[in-house]
């Protein structure tokens, strides 16, 4: 082998154990997952032995009432939690970008919901929505209000869920949101204060339009994790009562352990997978498109001054 | 046009007392540049002014009006930042309309103004791209034309051409210079470039460590520099600076210094004898050396011949002190001969060596 050529490798060399791990922990599971998701298979069996079926799974899957059901409070959820937790998470963003004593402590206490693990969470909400004991009931009960039937009944429930979810995610999007607006060009903000903006007029028409690309990645971030969510509503509800809050990855759960099928499991993840793959790369593609726009009248912009 | 003046003005941050008591007035329509080195107190000045930084103590009146607690919107100012500061996500011709947008003006009378502007700075053609997609001149100009549709009385410059490289820097000041005789208001403008100050100033403020040196026209502190600081500071190449004792002979006031022994004009002399017998800081401009034949001419070694065209600067040494001359690149002078100079008496500059203030 000559030097060029050994030169030319070496790059990859250095990059083939990370590609190896790459492949083994993302690539062979989403394969085995597509595969999987083509056979009518259950645990007892090995892969080896599950009938081949085609795309009857995905087929069966739209004509599934259940399913279709998950799959609405599933973007129901999503749409909710996301919207309020954008809202809450940029306006405590904006908030408290300002340096007053003592906001350092502040905002880390802001983030200490999103470092408490899901089950912990999803427990700590449940004792707090228990119907005679929970701190909610408690506290309406001795200011002589009717008690709320958090987790008991179906629209409660799911409004019960989300409230949980608001409150571990809002810090997500705050901490994101703050670094972002931190690091706003500050000459423009105070050219905008020049030019005879108000607090509001510079938040509406400077400071959120510049935020706007990490306002997106975030939010698809969010969406990407409320379309996943499992472990607190698991804990909180178990989907129920019925199906109204049976998101999309406990209608899954339940398939593959209940129900022992494993094929229309991996069909309703590769759904998902789908769905967010199409968000993400439209997303991507998007902003690959305006970048390269824009460099591309930049540079002739340079040729001719 | 507005009367801009301040008073007793004092920026503390913490601890550190950066502005104190600055006193300063400004002229209808005067073009003004606060110049120094950096961490002078110069851009502070100026944002303090402009509302982007709070007063601790002192006054700034604009028009007899005490605007030190006013918001800038309400100060009617305009200003070019040195980063020029755009809107990345707004077009041009929304970049320049933004502060009538939000004054609500007319649609047609933005339109107008626009088109105005954009027509003088030569934008005519880029009012809907954005900021990234030009480059750094017409970013400038954009900057500049957001000040100009404004039509505010005062015009607020922080070292708008530090980022333009050398040539560009050079066409942005005359076009500066030929807008503020245009549109005379009042313009404060701050820079480190003393060149820049020079040729755009009527008044120049030369700043240091918080207060004010000196102030005056450009050919004030030219010829007559108030200290040691200004008179480094104004005027290319630098200053040189010798240590001389001044003497007085049998009534001819003389400067003896090592290497050098030039007489004072009469004129000069009669106010320096309180002085006579002292160590004082004589100041020679590179230009104040000329070649000259004459018997007291001082031979000098050219230990560097620097070519810059029409000048050459020269190295040289006098009474063990690295000096600066300026000559005429006419008669081309190659670095290690020794060549004879004369000192002209009318370019002396004495300074106190303690106070560094003029004598």
């Amino acid at each position: 082998m000559t030097t060029a050529s050994a030169n030319r490798l070496t790059p990859y060399l250095f990059l083939a154990p990370a590609l190896i791990v790459l492949a083994v922990a993302l690539l062979y599971p989403i394969c085995y997952m597509i595969y999987a998701s083509f056979l009518d298979w259950n645990p007892s069996q090995r892969i080896g032995e599950a009938d081949w079926v085609g795309l009857r799974n995905y087929a069966n899957l739209l004509g599934d009432g259940a399913f279709r059901e998950s799959l609405w409070v599933t973007i129901k959820f999503a749409a909710i939690v996301v919207t309020a937790e954008m809202v809450l998470g940029v306006g405590l963003a904006l908030l408290l970008d300002r340096n007053i004593r003592g906001m350092s402590v502040l905002r880390t206490l802001f983030i200490l919901p999103m470092m408490i693990a899901p089950i912990v969470v999803g427990l700590m909400w449940r004792y707090m929505y228990h119907p005679t004991v929970g701190i909610f009931n408690r506290t309406l009960d001795n200011l002589g209000l009717p008690t709320v039937p958090w987790l008991s009944d179906g629209n409660w429930a799911f409004a019960s869920i989300i409230i949980a979810d608001i409150w571990q995610w809002t810090p997500f999007i705050f901490i994101l949101s703050l670094a972002a607006l931190q690091s706003l060009p500050q000459s423009a903000i105070e050219a905008s204060k020049i030019d005879g903006a108000s607090g509001w007029q510079t938040i509406l028409y400077i400071k959120l339009p510049l935020m706007a690309p990490v306002l997106i990645v975030t939010c698809l971030l969010r969406l990407i994790d409320a379309f996943k969510v499992l472990e607190v509503i698991l804990v909180l509800t178990n989907g129920g009562p019925g199906l109204s809050t049976e998101i999309l990855s406990l209608r899954i759960a339940r398939t593959a352990s209940e129900f022992r099928e494993l094929g229309v499991a991996a069909a309703m993840s590769n759904f998902l997978l789908i769905l967010l793959m199409v968000l993400t790369i439209a997303m991507y593609l998007y902003n690959k498109a305006a970048e390269m726009r824009a460099a591309r009248i930049r540079a002739a912009a340079e040729e001719t001054s | 046009m507005p009367e801009i003046k301040l008073d007793g003005l004092r920026k503390d941050y913490g601890a550190v007392s950066v502005i104190e008591n600055l006193n300063l007035s400004m002229e209808d329509g005067e073009f003004t540049v606060l110049v120094g080195p950096s961490g002078c107190g110069k851009s502070t000045t100026l944002r303090m002014i402009a509302g982007l930084e709070n007063v601790t103590a002192g006054r700034i009146e604009i028009d007899g009006r005490d605007v030190s607690k006013l918001d800038p919107k309400e100060r009617d100012l305009a200003m070019v930042f040195q980063d020029y500061a755009l809107y990345p996500h707004m077009n041009v011709a929304k970049n320049m309309s933004f502060a009538l947008r939000l004054a609500r003006y007319s649609k047609a009378e933005i339109n107008k103004r626009v088109t105005e502007v954009a027509e003088i700075l030569d934008l005519s053609a880029h009012l809907n791209r954005k900021p990234a997609e030009l480059s750094g001149g017409q970013r400038q100009r954009v900057a500049m034309g957001r000040a100009l549709v404004r039509d505010a009385g005062t015009f607020l410059f922080d070292e708008p051409l530090s980022n333009l490289d050398a040539k560009l820097r050079g066409q942005m000041r005359a076009e500066l210079a030929l807008m503020s005789q245009r549109i005379n208001k009042n313009m404060i403008y701050v820079t480190h470039d003393q060149v820049e100050a020079m040729t755009l100033g009527d008044r120049i403020v030369v700043m240091k460590a918080g207060q004010i040196m000196q102030a005056g026209t450009p050919e004030e502190l030219y010829r007559k520099p108030a200290n040691v600081f200004v008179a480094g500071f104004i005027g290319s190449p630098p200053m040189n600076f010798l240590i001389a004792e001044l003497r007085d002979e049998a009534g001819t006031v003389r400067l003896e210094g090592s290497g050098f022994s030039i007489p004072i004009p009469a004129e000069r002399a009669a106010s320096l004898t309180q002085h006579t017998g002292r160590t004082v800081t004589v100041g020679i401009r590179p230009s104040g050396f000329t070649e000259s034949d004459a018997a007291n001419a001082t031979e000098m070694p050219v230990l560097l011949s620097e070519y810059v065209g029409a000048q050459s600067v020269l190295i040289s040494e006098l009474g063990g002190a690295r000096v600066t001359i300026e000559v005429n690149s006419v008669a081309p002078v190659r670095s290690g001969e020794v060549r004879k100079f004369q000192i002209e008496r009318e370019e002396l500059h004495l300074f106190d060596p303690k106070t560094e203030a003029a004598l």
